[in-house]
């Protein structure tokens, strides 16, 4: 095959794509500042990400990154600083869909503001970090494409720059965003003070040199480390107890940052997050030299995360603080995919790479409805909603889809990420965590069913007049709602991918 | 590929119909409903299966496709057809025809998307009936209640956000812990099954079942999952103390909802409890429990009488009614004989026809008078004599008279049932008779108040006779249920064969 003969970093082209998509826009801005020149602008970066989405899903279906596969296997750049493998590439789908789904949406929500340029450059640099985040194999690395993917995101949740609530949100989330760097970073440097590298499989093998031996003399400070590593994958990821920023800033930040936020930038966090204790710290090893077993602080985690978002999610009267909340719940399900890695199986993992991605459709697409509702001029409580589907019964439509998806029940995408992460659960003899997956399901259920009957039973409590159909914002919303639903059917090659991919970062 | 195309066919005139405009949409379901109710009736004339579904017999229009691999366990879409599951999906498909005509007049708002959500349950009834995979079978399962509770929470009566919101409720928190049970047994029965498909697992349940899940020993788990599965399965049928969401939700749907509810979506109840209770389990499972079941059973039937006795509202009666009818269904399957079992599944055929029409007679008389207090109304036979006149027939047909479909299935379930084996068989029976008696008390007593004596209707406008598009579906239905009550060989030949491996294999 042609393929082979490309260099190495050819494999990084998903990520090579966004950033170029990123400069290229800047480019625009400079030869033609304050351009409100929406279609090429949105549609740049539209391209970019589904150019970027389309090489990803070729590489996984031709096999990069998957070992024993002749030619390919897995790729490592740079010594080892970058690694495209099954799991990258799964990572990179989730995020450039959501890219691409974001500022397709953008194009109407956008409309009439001043920093086009800028929004979208910003946009496409955050996925460019996310993605990079998704390849990074070495602590430094995964540093620097942390900071690329958190610094953009700062600033476009204040882009609203005369909107109270999104200047306060930015200001929120880049002050606890800088905290939780500061304390990420000396996680890091703990970490190398305890075993002298950086790159994961270096860390790893020093680790087991060290348990092999007399064991060192810094088990404390290693643990010490990986908790404030932890630390910074929980504020990433909106998990308890680095959560307090998310429904601030999700709430006044665009609906479609919100979306962004909450489904690629949650997913990013996530994936250094399964390749650093997947990598660097093999269970065992670590548990031997700092005499705790670190998934137990990911049972907990995931348990009280998942527990603490539902029930605040069911107090709220504001949809956009509920879908927050909910967020924070989902994050928790995620969660277990860390917590039952003590059992070694693929399952578990794998299972929470697919809840990411079909998150990735049904909640950007439930924000994606918030900014079409904001985009109507419609208010934010769930009473404000009352009775939309009169004048927009296909938009209403896929926000039922989003809900009950999101609380898992069948027909749709969600229903099936959400029995494997039961299911891996149990085989990971995780009795607690599968029966509070089970019974936060089933409450959330109250919730999301709430957003359903405002829209579709309630009448409405004033008296409106038609309602636009932005052609972006509806698009978006359609098309992740499709996918929700085919994701039902299609759940088999999504569910064989992510098993793959995991099963070679365990092994 | 037929089933899938009934489905397709369902699925994709549900979307077409949700965006139509409003003002054909009604006609325009009707047309594409027509494509799978003349479909099935093809497959049932053709249908050529035999023995049950579960027990290894061969399956008309059997298709197996792999899907999804989980671990150990293969989910693969596999549906097929036996002679239980055959009448239920002809009647879903038959049933959801006539309610949407019977449609046309009482909704007259949204239409479009009333129309869209009914060919999307009809789509996930078939699947209900034709899955043969467990989580095929859930999907589909779950996927009726959404659109139900959209039917009954938009187009329904002044309660409807309440009745709407029980019925979701209710039935969502019994599938829960109907499918928390079902994973246990599937994960308790260990290497013996290597799929989700249904007849595997039943299959490895009759032999020798479950080893043990999470430290609790096989039989333990194979019992507390039958009861688990049975509370399950009994709210959705529904039977007593489980019934109180049924007839809010039938008095606040509108017509075409409670028909189909009625109609078909009981249904889904006994014939999962027919599926997993009775055929899945072995004997020895089952035995403790048959003589609470069917003192349920019996209660059931006497107090959905007593409380149909207790009504003024028409729509409450035939509610209660359903309650009463089930009851004998669920004394049917736990006779565990040849008559019991079959007069059971032909007793669901035969109360979906009947249930429907009633409701379809209820909601004809409501559109014209804008009441259904029996104690609102007299003499309405003065004014709508046909359709008043199909009420009647239609409670005849509840009360079991004879050469309708009503009384085939009674006597089935009778036979069957006294001379089952099962402690006191007999006086369940006997108790349960009576319940016919109680039944044709609230028919006649309901009749004699509303529908003959002297007319008398306060309101400000002429009450006149219903449009043909009501009345047609109703003949439709009065006309199968005679033909049934006539014939029952029909359909009953075709239970019959595929009921007798149940009770051969576990003759009580």
């Amino acid at each position: 095959m042609a393929f082979v003969e490309l260099p190495e970093w050819a494999a990084l082209a998903p990520v090579l794509i966004l950033a170029g998509t990123a400069l290229a826009l800047f480019v625009f801005d400079s030869v033609n500042p304050h351009s409100t020149n929406r279609a090429v602008l949105a549609g740049t970066s539209a391209v970019g990400s589904l150019a970027a989405l389309g090489v990803a899903v070729w590489f996984t279906a031709a096999g990069v990154g998957a070992p024993g596969m002749d030619g390919f296997g897995v790729i490592e750049l740079f010594d080892g600083q970058i690694v495209v493998d099954q799991m990258a590439l799964f990572f990179i789908i989730v995020v450039t869909v959501v890219t691409a789904l974001v500022v397709v949406a953008s194009y109407d929500y956008m409309e009439g503001h001043a920093y086009q340029a800028e929004y979208y450059s910003l946009v496409m640099l955050a996925a460019t970090g996310m993605a990079t985040m998704a390849t990074a194999n070495s602590l430094v690395t995964i540093f620097i494409a942390l900071e690329l993917a958190s610094l953009p995101s700062y600033a476009l949740v204040a882009i609203l720059k005369d909107n109270r609530g999104s200047v306060e949100a930015g200001l929120k989330y880049f002050l606890l965003g800088a905290l939780s760097s500061a304390i990420f970073v000396y996680g890091i440097s703990l970490v190398y003070g305890a075993t002298g590298f950086l790159q994961l499989d270096a860390i790893a093998a020093e680790l087991e040199a060290l348990a092999a031996g007399d064991g060192g003399d810094f088990g404390g400070l290693l643990g010490l480390g990986i908790l404030m590593l932890i630390g910074g994958f929980a504020f990433k990821t909106a998990s308890v107890p680095f959560h307090f920023w998310a429904p601030e800033a999700y709430e006044g930040a665009p609906a479609p940052i919100s979306a962004f936020l909450s489904s690629a930038s949650k997913a990013a966090g996530f994936v250094i997050a399964f390749r650093v204790f997947t990598t660097a710290f093999p269970v065992d090893v670590t548990g031997q030299l700092i005499g705790v077993d670190w998934t137990l602080a990911f049972v907990i985690l995931a348990v009280v995360t998942m527990t603490v978002g539902n029930f605040a999610a069911a107090t709220q009267e504001n949809v956009k603080r509920m879908l927050a909340y909910s967020s924070i719940g989902h994050a928790g399900y995620v969660l277990i995919g860390l917590a039952g890695l003590g059992a070694g199986s693929e399952l578990v993992m794998g299972a929470a790479m697919m809840h990411l991605l079909v998150y990735g459709f049904m909640n950007t697409g439930a924000f994606l409805f918030v900014g079409l509702a904001e985009h109507w001029g419609v208010g934010r409580t769930f009473e404000d909603y009352n009775g939309l589907s009169r004048q927009a019964p296909i938009a209403c439509a896929a926000l039922a889809v989003f809900m009950f998806s999101l609380a898992g029940v069948p027909p749709f995408g969600g229903f099936w990420s959400k029995y494997f992460l039961f299911t891996g659960a149990l085989e990971a003899g995780l009795l607690v965590v599968a029966v509070a997956l089970v019974v936060n399901s089933a409450l959330s259920l109250y919730y999301y069913a709430r957003l359903v009957k405002a829209v579709w039973i309630e009448d409405p409590i004033v008296e409106r007049d038609g309602l636009t159909q932005p052609t972006g914002l509806y698009a978006a919303i359609v098309v992740a709602a499709v996918m929700t639903v085919v994701l039902l059917p299609g759940f088999g090659p999504i569910a064989d991918a992510a098993l793959e991919a995991a099963a070679v970062v365990i092994a | 590929m037929m089933i899938e195309t009934l489905i397709a066919v369902a699925l994709i005139g549900a979307l077409v119909t949700f965006v139509a405009p409003n003002r054909i949409a009604g006609k325009l379901a009707f047309l594409i409903s027509l494509v799978p109710a003349g479909l099935s009736l093809w497959m049932f004339a053709t249908f050529d299966g035999r023995g049950n579904a579960l027990l290894e017999g061969d399956l008309a229009f059997e298709s197996r496709l792999e899907w999804i691999q989980l671990g150990a366990y293969d989910i693969s879409w596999f549906v097929g057809l036996d002679g239980i599951s055959m009448p239920l999906v002809v009647l879903t498909t038959i049933l959801v025809t006539l309610a949407i005509v019977s449609s046309w007049t009482p909704i007259d708002d949204r239409e479009s998307q009333f129309y869209g959500l009914v060919l999307f349950i009809e789509a996930n009834l078939i699947g209900v009936f034709a899955a043969l995979d467990f989580f095929v079978w859930f999907i589909f399962w779950e996927a009726v209640l959404i659109p139900m509770y959209l039917l009954i929470g938009i187009w329904g009566g002044p309660r409807r956000k309440y009745a709407a919101i029980k019925f979701f409720v209710y039935t969502n928190v019994a599938s829960l812990v109907m499918f928390g049970a079902v994973i246990a047994l599937v994960f308790g029965l260990g290497d013996a099954v290597t799929s989700f498909a249904l007849p595997e697992i039943t299959a490895a349940m009759l032999d020798g079942g479950p080893d043990g899940f999470f430290g609790v020993a096989g039989p333990t788990l194979a019992s507390a999952v039958f009861v688990a599965t049975f509370v399950g399965f009994a709210v959705k049928v529904p039977v007593v103390p489980f019934h109180t969401w049924l007839p809010d939700a039938h008095v606040e749907a509108p017509t075409p909802a409670s028909v189909l509810l009625a109609g078909v979506l009981l249904k889904m109840g006994t014939y999962a409890l027919l599926r997993f209770n009775f055929t899945m389990f072995p004997t020895e499972i089952v035995e403790p429990f048959v003589v609470p079941i069917a003192v349920v059973a019996v209660i059931s039937v006497i107090y959905g009488a007593m409380l149909a006795l207790a009504q003024t509202d028409l729509k409450r009666i035939v509610a209660y009614s359903s309650v009463s009818s089930m009851g004998y269904v669920i004394l049917g399957l736990i006779a565990y004989t040849h008559f019991g079992v079959g007069g059971a599944t032909f007793q669901m055929v035969s109360h979906g026809l009947i249930s429907g029409l009633m409701f379809m007679a209820v909601g004809v008389i409501y559109n014209a008078t804008h009441t259904r207090m029996v104690t609102d109304m007299s003499g309405m036979a003065d004014r709508m004599p046909i359709a008043v006149g199909i009420f009647v027939a239609g409670s005849f047909g509840y009360m079991g008279l004879p050469l309708m479909s009503g009384f085939a299935a009674e006597y089935f379930i009778f036979f069957g049932s006294f001379g089952a084996d099962f402690p006191y068989a007999p006086v369940f029976t006997a108790l349960a008779m009576f319940g016919i008696v109680v039944v044709a008390g609230y028919l006649l007593y309901a009749m004699q108040r509303a529908i003959f004596g002297p007319y008398s209707l306060e309101t400000d406008y002429e009450v006149s006779r219903a449009p043909l598009h009501d009345v047609a579906p109703m003949f439709v239905l009065l006309g199968l249920i005679i033909v049934l009550g006539v014939a029952p060989e029909l359909i009953f030949e075709m239970i019959h064969d595929a009921v007798d491996p149940i009770v051969d294999g576990g003759e009580l």
